[in-house]
């Protein structure tokens, strides 16, 4: 009774329970593409050839996916405590003012690899604050996780436009955005990484807040699945109960792990205000926050999942321009439903596909074992 | 019109690898209270889920009034005339008696009609049964006497002619338990049938007409009540069973190890679960605890482990005061020398999702032994793990594999592995047995003794009565949260059976 | 007289923003007194809005829109319904899913038939609902207060806005006075007191999630084709969670819900017409402080500071018969 559904080998939980999912999801974003009149082949091709056809594409794909690496462990490191942060949105934001501080007082003094460090330690903390309201109210005073992080959102958002039109805007402009920053706020492009393999990045804004991402998901693999911290939540998240038994303090564990997914949201922010646009706009989450749990779902919350699915939706959101601009019908808001599809079948209809799956392999199981006990005979 | 109100023929019931009801055969006769008793786990709850509709049987059939039916949910076991007040309420606690007794029985899309209906129908029901209660009262601010009553109402208001009540007492202090087998009297007189499920055998002799006894799943035995004894039932309802033995020296006990006094807990909606309990445990003995489940062991054992705040009382261990009342640290109790084997090994003792190496070290995780610098050290975990596989016999022998895959006796080995293999001064264990399979038990059986024998304070809780019996120095028998009795070793296994159905001694059960 | 005259403005303004906030709010009601939680409001309304802009535009008829509106979001509720209900997964996601295909779909499909960067036509004539002008408005207008309260604020608004208000009582009405109503409340407290007398669980909920799409479709309706003239690209632009917050601010009862969107609604319309200008003795409040004060104080009522908020206590959690 503990277990409906017959146990299933590794390879087909992680990998082919997830591949339907994602086949299901594209399937139906074609018949999308069918509705709009164009052919989902063609959009597929444009897909594919915008994201890894030339050397500034993939560029393109891997700097999308740099953000997505962050908010997608971000989403998975609360959830390994049992907590859903749907607030990376704003988590993000507000590390960007972290980021965007730190190089508007050191940008003109140090050179970046002074400035970045800070940066990093300016976004976490940022990210890490707005996280820690929301993981506070929930231990000490009950008010649940999803709504207080959606309500963060949108404080967030609001905070971010007063600071932006009231506050770091230089005198005399217009634009709500801080002024650009000079060469210490500015983070060099990986143009020598894709080179080794004969790419030429073009003016892909690809930038060494990858190889922080890399390190940010190692870490999170040793956090989760090595330290004692880790330990303690993943029992929280599986078993609220064992944990009491253990002496865990649950209250500590919760507002940690939303601090530690606040700030990996936080460093989300780097990516594009210190390695694309050297300025802090309006607008630069763009969803990230959200594509993070799309991107935990199908990656499983492990951070070997995480990756390739973070460089999925990168290619969905560069591959994505490219399919908008050869197929005008067809905008980048295509990605937002892939995302969304990707969400409802990986997430909240993770079971609708495996009794069938089970039964497949349970059935396929007892054939093979009636075959092995026929030969026996 | 016959005058047997139901009848049960060859009912038989699995739940995956459990045979919950094995070919039941009941008659249960018009306008007459039947008790249904018997042990926590025999069929008993199964067996009524069935005859309202909640499950459907394998096998056997149901006669209402004589006549063949298919009670294929609760809708067609109320249509049928069958009422049934939960051991559990199903109750909406923000809602008026009225709305409650309403709910599922109105008359009309539209409620105006019901409500005046439901009003006049209640103060009939209220006069004719005496079944007092204001039907604009909320149900959570009724005690919980009232809010059984309300489950009464409910069953009348749909008209039911049979009524269930499943553990009906268990809630109730004993003036209200009186209270409520006068009104079950009335209801009789009234020309109502009620089967009384309960595993209180003073409870049977004291209301009911006639007593059927189950047993592991089968019905072995229908007695009119007054010919009848509570020795007859209790030895029916235990079994001459197999006598367990485990080899066993003489017990050597040392110092007071574990020392409670006055210790009361109460559950979250205030109900006492264990009542002023006191109790010493010496090194080198094991006391066992007896009980029909749910009647304040597992508290007990929850307050003493640091996982349940008590309301009173203090614990001492090893001499030393533990803050029972206040935020008492199940990882400071365990640097200081207690164990705890929890009842509830699936949710408490394990995380079955973790890897079985992972479950070797829960609750010790902070310990030194398992630190490299800031990282766990994975290769002390495995060891470890590797050393207790081998001890234990623990199979299959994969420090790695995730622990819902092991059995549920390799799985209970994991746990007492864990909680033995570090010399705690002060072991408490609860159900070591439940669910695991007989090879293992004998073995789990063999290490408590070791344990005792290297000189360790051991509390144990069981409800197999043979478990307490084998493994016990001495034996305290616990009923409505209290300590009702204690005895050696070699106590009689009916003296006992008595004890635990709340009857004190021979002399009030001869009465 | 100005102030006056400025505070008619402000709460006709009020009353126009809050609409679609007490048809959403009041539609979660519905769902989550059942016990399944709907974060999936926002996508339901924009949905709705995008039904009834594009049909509208198509048909020329306004109750063509109306219906298709409705059609969308209780589709789109028993989508929610499908994956929370029947496969028990997680409602919270399930809602964030909906929000996001629903506001990919609305603009892809949006420009792919319409052309007009994610718009659909405006709408005029039989197409838009109009306003209702009640009788004498305009010879009673002169009248000192009276006269613009009857003329702007009672008087003048869309046959939309006069159902959001009556919908007030009339959810009350089903909830407290109707068999439905008592058995909806009864499955977001104690699914087992519902299950044990003989009622259908998820049929209960399928039917409370359907009542959600209703209104959530009405709410959506009502922004393209009363309050502005046809559908904008993300137009809801953060309404339905508003609605949540007003929902879970009116700890869960209708005329708690009106208040709510009320008071969040003025906050709006009072920061529009506020634009900057220093208010006496508080001085100059940054509008965004305006907008985000109904999150703010939301998350200090979910923190308990101000009364508590108790949830259905089913709420969020699949059915599963006990064993």
């Amino acid at each position: 009774m503990s277990n409906p559904y017959a146990k299933l080998p590794g390879w087909a939980e992680y990998g082919l329970i997830p591949l339907i999912n994602l086949v299901v999801a594209f399937l139906m974003a074609g018949l999308v593409v069918l509705l709009v009149g164009e052919s989902p082949l063609e959009a597929a091709y444009h897909l594919i050839n915008g994201a890894f056809g030339r050397g500034e594409y993939i560029g393109f794909t891997l700097y999308y996916a740099t953000t997505f690496i962050f908010t997608g462990l971000a989403v998975a490191v609360a959830s390994h405590a049992g907590l859903f942060n749907i607030g990376g949105e704003g988590q993000a934001y507000v590390g960007g003012i972290g980021v965007a501080l730190v190089c508007l007082w050191l940008d003109r003094l140090m050179p970046w690899y002074v400035v970045f460090p800070l940066a990093i330690l300016g976004s976490a903390a940022f990210g890490a604050m707005w996280a820690f309201l929301p993981g506070w109210l929930q231990a000490k005073r009950g008010s649940h996780i999803v709504i207080t992080t959606i309500m963060f959102n949108f404080i967030a958002s609001s905070l971010m436009v007063y600071l932006l039109t009231r506050v770091l805007k230089p005198l005399g402009s217009m634009a709500p955005q801080t002024r650009t920053f000079e060469a210490g706020g500015q983070l060099p492009k990986l143009d020598w990484l894709l080179g080794i393999f004969g790419l030429d990045i073009g003016n892909a804004p690809f930038n060494v807040s990858f190889l922080l991402a890399l390190l940010a998901a190692f870490g999170c693999w040793l956090l989760i699945w090595r330290t004692r911290l880790g330990y303690e939540m993943r029992v929280m998240g599986h078993s609220p109960s064992a944990a009491r038994y253990a002496g865990i303090k649950d209250a500590r564990i919760t507002i940690i792990a939303m601090m530690i997914s606040g700030a990996l949201c936080g460093m989300m922010a780097l990516n594009p205000i210190m390695g694309e646009q050297f300025r802090m706009q309006l607008d630069f989450v763009q969803g990230a926050g959200f594509v993070g749990i799309a991107v935990a779902l199908m990656g499983r919350s492990h951070p070997v999942g995480i990756i390739p699915a973070a460089i999925l939706f990168g290619m969905l959101y560069q591959g994505g321009a490219e399919i908008s601009f050869e197929m005008p019908t067809i905008s980048r808001d295509m990605i937002v439903i892939i995302q969304g599809l990707v969400i409802l079948f990986a997430g909240a209809l993770e079971n609708m596909f495996r009794p069938a799956i089970s039964r497949i392999f349970a059935s396929a199981a007892s054939r093979g074992s009636a075959a092995a006990a026929t030969k026996g005979a | 019109m016959s005058d047997i109100a139901i009848e049960l023929r060859g009912i038989d019931k699995s739940f995956g690898p459990v045979h919950a009801n094995k070919h039941i055969d009941l008659v249960v006769k018009k306008g007459t209270i039947h008790g249904i008793i018997g042990e926590n786990g025999a069929g008993k709850s199964t067996l009524m889920s069935i005859l309202y509709g909640f499950y459907q049987a394998d096998h056997g059939e149901i006669l209402i009034d004589g006549k063949v039916l298919t009670i294929k949910d609760p809708n067609a076991a109320i249509a049928s005339g069958i009422g049934m007040v939960h051991q559990h309420f199903m109750l909406v606690d923000n809602f008026t008696v009225l709305e409650n007794v309403m709910l599922g029985a109105e008359d009309s899309p539209v409620l105006n009609a019901s409500i005046s209906r439901a009003r006049v129908e209640l103060k009939r029901l209220e006069r004719e049964y005496a079944l007092e209660v204001n039907p604009d009262a909320l149900i959570q601010e009724l005690p919980v006497g009232l809010q059984q009553r309300v489950e009464i109402l409910k069953a009348l208001y749909r008209k039911a002619d049979i009524l269930i009540l499943d553990e009906p007492t268990g809630v109730l202090t004993p003036p209200e338990a009186d209270h409520l087998f006068r009104i079950l009297e009335q209801l009789k007189n009234q020309g109502k049938t009620i089967i009384l499920i309960t595993h209180k055998l003073r409870e049977i002799m004291a209301v009911t007409d006639e007593v059927s006894v189950m047993r592991r799943g089968e019905m072995v035995a229908t007695r009119e009540t007054d010919k009848t004894s509570v020795e007859e039932l209790a030895e029916l309802m235990v079994g001459r069973r197999v006598l367990l033995r485990v080899e066993k020296g003489e017990a050597r006990p040392g110092d007071v190890k574990l020392s409670v006094r006055n210790l009361t807990v109460r559950d979250t909606r205030g109900v006492t679960m264990v009542d002023d309990v006191s109790f010493d445990i010496r090194a080198g003995e094991i006391v066992g605890i007896a009980g029909v489940a749910g009647n304040g062991q597992s508290e007990l054992l929850e307050a003493i482990a640091g996982i349940r705040r008590a309301a009173g009382g203090t614990v001492d261990l090893n001499g030393s005061k533990v803050d029972v009342t206040g935020l008492a640290d199940p990882a400071d109790l365990r640097t200081r020398g207690l164990a705890h084997v929890p009842e509830d090994r699936h949710h408490v003792g394990l995380v079955l999702k973790f890897e079985e190496s992972e479950n070797a070290i829960l609750g010790y995780h902070r310990d030194p032994a398992y630190k490299k610098g800031p990282l766990l050290d994975i290769a002390a975990m495995r060891a470890d793990a590797e050393a207790n596989i081998a001890r234990y016999d623990i199979r299959p022998p994969n420090p790695r594999l995730k622990t819902a895959n092991f059995s549920g006796g390799n799985q209970q080995k994991i746990v007492l592995a864990r909680e033995m293999e570090r010399n705690p001064d002060v072991l408490i264990i609860g159900q070591p047995t439940r669910g695991v399979d007989v090879g293992a038990i004998e073995f789990i059986h063999k290490r408590i003794i070791e344990m005792r024998d290297q000189g360790k304070a051991v509390l144990l809780v069981s409800v197999e009565l043979d478990e307490i019996r084998a493994l016990s120095d001495r034996i305290l028998v616990m009923f409505a949260g209290r300590v009702v009795g204690e005895r050696d070793a070699d106590a009689d296994e009916g003296d006992l059976g008595l004890l635990m159905a709340g009857v004190e001694n021979r002399m009030e059960a001869a009465q | 007289m100005d102030v006056f005259h400025m505070l008619v403005t402000v709460l006709e303004s009020t009353i126009r923003v809050s609409v679609p906030l007490i048809f959403a709010a009041l539609g979660g009601l519905f769902t989550e007194r059942a016990g399944v939680f709907d974060i999936g409001l926002e996508g339901k309304m924009l949905g709705a809005a995008f039904a009834a802009g594009a049909v509208a535009a198509v048909s020329g008829s306004v109750w063509a829109g109306l219906f298709a509106a409705i059609l969308i979001s209780v589709l789109l509720s028993l989508v929610h319904g499908y994956a929370s209900i029947t496969q028990r997964g997680s409602q919270i996601v399930s809602g964030v899913a909906i929000n996001f295909v629903v506001f990919g779909s609305t603009v892809i499909l949006g420009e792919a038939w319409f052309r007009q960067g994610g718009r659909t036509p405006a709408l005029s004539g039989d197409a838009r609902f109009g306003t209702i002008t009640f009788p004498f408005a305009e010879e009673i207008r002169p009248v000192p207060v009276i006269g613009p309260i009857y003329a702007d604020l009672i008087s003048g608004h869309f046959f939309l806005t006069y159902l959001a208000f009556a919908m007030v009582p009339i959810t009350w009405w089903i909830l407290y006075r109707t068999r439905f109503g008592l058995r909806l409340r009864a499955v977001g407290e104690n699914p087992g007191a519902v299950d044990t007398a003989g009622i259908s669980v998820v049929w209960m909920r399928y039917r409370a999630v359907i009542c959600c799409g209703i209104l959530a479709g009405l709410g959506g309706a009502y922004l393209s084709l009363a309050m502005t003239a046809g559908f904008v690209k993300g137009m809801t632009a953060g309404k339905g969670y508003i609605a949540l917050a007003a929902l879970i601010f009116a700890k869960w009862k209708p005329l708690n819900v009106m208040l709510a969107c009320l008071l969040f609604g003025f906050l709006d319309a009072f920061a529009i017409r506020l634009q900057g200008n220093p208010l006496p003795l508080i001085g100059q409040v940054p509008v965004q402080l305006m907008q985000a004060l109904p999150y703010i104080l939301t998350v200090i009522l979910l923190a308990g500071f101000i009364g508590k908020a108790v949830p259905p206590k089913a709420g969020g959690v699949p059915y599963v018969k006990e064993r």
